[in-house]
């Protein structure tokens, strides 16, 4: 059903330690700290942030390659943390990805019908004219042509291999897909190709999307709800629309004010952050934003602000911009 | 909901085997030494299949009337036997040409036997990491600290002087390079997202190892494959010349030359035929490999 909760995480907290040497104790790395949020049938979750705020972490626990350091993560009303490595088996087909970079993706030693066939020769017991009449049908799907089945991966363009990459994700039916900032290494034009084939397929599966981007304008595109990260931690989560027309979080702000605009007569309000993204080794203490943020006071230094719901939006800010 | 595509440019370049052969041949053919090498080689091949109709006798025929006969240009030779014979008699030609069989037999046997083993520790190794690849890594690094025909040396003498000893032992001194290359392609293949997606798909890791990554590993594997094949004939030959090796009465060059070692002022031919025999088999062969390298390491290619 459209609207169902698919994925639930709470708190998602993925560290890493990271060793120093046999003299020094090993440092945590913080890649994602405490992150919660939802998926729903039929909706987009756009996640954005800069590189190294902990957006590919996210990915990466969501589609279970990595268990999560502490938190919860409830998939299909089973909880990851703590299911058992047989229903785990099972629950890798309902959470699929699509990574960033196409020419990485594919096994260059794999014919594409092979690649396609590969998920469901290792996890059903299709007989081989079955997952060929499979892997045609998708192929189809996608955009590409039957005599394609036989070629290798070098023998496609960026975009097409995308849309393999976006075939083989969907060949086992699943409910979730994340997909890795999947236009980003592609040219302008065939990134609008791409995206509109991710929106066919979404309403024509109900699936799910966890889309992972750092360009604001392919998110407006394409997201249902926007959650901004900085620093391994969501500062500001809501509609896409609320988001892109009232953001209150600073970083936010400042995040869409660095969007070019094809507009000659707007008037920009061009917020400028100073400074680099802190390490996430060493974070800043109380809100992690505070060295860079405009609008920072003494309490942004001792505390960490508490999310809060602001007009439907969930921001941790303690000077949030509000709109009346 | 239907929607247009304009499908970009496809690529129309042959696909399948023949135009990757064809791709690996005009990479390979540039090379001169490599042609020439391969066509030794492919030569070489040819005469130790066919070894029983080419030699005019058998290798271990004694000639009791022609004990060290010259070769036929020398005054003393003829052309009954075309390279002369050794001391006691035996057609030098025939059993050169039955010795090619023995080399190509110790080159592949030790080749097989070493790439096994050393594919299946190195996979290993630089899939699991953590302690199981530091196990095998430092057993490795224990085998390559010794000099490796001395090493070979000590196993044959454990095992006892033959022909399949000096094998085994040759290969356990080879496959520690095996191991080193396969672990550090696997590690490289391992960071790719193919074999993350291969994860996500639900690929088990037996599946993950050999189907996924091994293939995507083997053009280092293969030119080092050819390089030890000479290594292996050459060891093979020295083991023999020490008596560790092939037993005689084995036409097996490296015996051959042992055996002939007293007569080395009196008849120059019992000692330089099998030791050029030796000498080009494996020039040919490391050739071929330097060529193989040039063909298949993606580094040097031009696209």
């Amino acid at each position: 059903m459209k609207g169902d909760v698919v994925l639930t995480a709470k708190n998602l907290t993925r560290h890493y330690s990271i060793d120093r040497g046999t003299f020094r104790s090993p440092a945590i790395l913080k890649a994602l700290d405490g992150a919660s949020f939802t998926l729903v049938k039929g909706k987009t979750l756009a996640v954005v942030g800069e590189s190294g705020c902990g957006k590919s972490t996210l990915a990466r626990l969501v589609t279970m390659i990595e268990k999560p350091t502490s938190g919860s993560l409830v998939i299909g009303g089973v909880d990851v943390v703590s299911a058992d490595k047989q229903i785990l088996q099972g629950l890798h087909k309902t959470v699929q990805i699509v990574f960033q970079d196409p020419y990485g993706s594919l096994n260059p030693r794999q014919k594409i019908g092979h690649a396609l066939e590969e998920p469901l020769l290792v996890n059903t017991p299709m007989s081989k004219a079955e997952r060929r009449n499979a892997a045609e049908k998708i192929i189809n799907l996608v955009g590409l042509r039957p005599e394609h089945y036989d070629r290798y991966p070098h023998m496609f363009s960026g975009g097409q291999r995308q849309r393999i990459a976006v075939a083989r994700a969907l060949m086992l039916n699943p409910s979730i897909v994340v997909l890795d900032e999947p236009v980003s290494a592609l040219d302008v034009s065939i990134q609008a190709q791409i995206l509109n084939l991710i929106a066919t397929l979404q309403e024509q599966f109900d699936l799910a999307y966890l889309f992972i981007s750092h360009d604001l304008s392919v998110v407006r595109h394409i997201a249902d709800e926007v959650m901004v990260m900085y620093l391994g931690k969501p500062v500001e989560a809501g509609s896409r629309d609320t988001i892109f027309e009232r953001p209150h979080h600073p970083y936010t702000r400042a995040l869409l004010s660095a969007t070019p605009v094809a507009d000659p007569f707007r008037v920009k309000e061009r917020i400028v952050l100073r400074g680099e993204l802190p390490s996430p080794i060493a974070p800043p203490s109380g809100c992690a934003f505070h060295p860079r943020c405009p609008s920072m006071t003494d309490i942004c230094r001792e505390k960490f602000p508490e999310t809060r719901d602001i007009d439907g939006c969930r921001v941790a800010c303690f000077h949030p911009k509000t709109y009346e | 909901m239907t929607e247009t595509v304009t499908l970009e440019a496809v690529d129309s370049r042959p696909t399948g085997t023949r135009a990757m052969l064809l791709e690996f041949w005009s990479y390979f053919s540039e090379n001169r030494g490599a042609v020439i090498g391969l066509a030794f080689f492919i030569a070489v091949v040819l005469v130790a299949v066919f070894a029983n109709f080419i030699a005019p006798h058998a290798p271990n025929e004694q000639y009791r009337d022609a004990l060290l006969q010259p070769p036929f240009w020398q005054e003393g030779g003829s052309l009954k036997f075309p390279l002369g014979t050794d001391a006691i008699g035996r057609d030098m030609l025939s059993r050169l040409i039955h010795g090619a069989q023995y080399s190509l037999f110790i080159g592949c046997i030790v080749v097989s036997l070493a790439l096994a083993a050393g594919v299946v520790l190195g996979l290993a190794a630089g899939f699991f990491r953590g302690r199981v690849d530091t196990f095998i890594m430092r057993i490795m690094d224990i085998v390559l600290a010794f000099p490796s025909l001395l090493l070979a040396l000590v196993l044959v003498a454990v095992l006892g002087p033959s022909l399949i000893n000096a094998m085994i032992a040759i290969a356990i001194v080879q496959q520690p390079h095996y191991v080193r290359l396969t672990r550090a392609a696997v590690m490289g293949a391992m960071t790719k997202d193919y074999v993350t997606a291969a994860r996500v798909i639900g690929v088990r890791s037996l599946r993950l190892m050999f189907v996924t990554i091994l293939p995507n590993c083997m053009a280092p594997l293969i030119v080092q494959a050819a390089l030890s094949f000479s290594t292996a004939i050459l060891d093979a030959a020295a083991l023999g010349f020490l008596g560790m090796g092939a037993q005689p009465p084995t036409p097996e060059w490296g015996t051959m030359l042992a055996e002939a070692r007293e007569f080395i002022l009196r008849a120059w031919w019992v000692v330089t035929f099998p030791g050029i025999a030796i000498l080009t088999t494996v020039l040919a062969i490391n050739l071929m490999g330097d060529g193989l390298r040039d063909a298949l390491d993606p580094k040097l290619k031009r696209s």
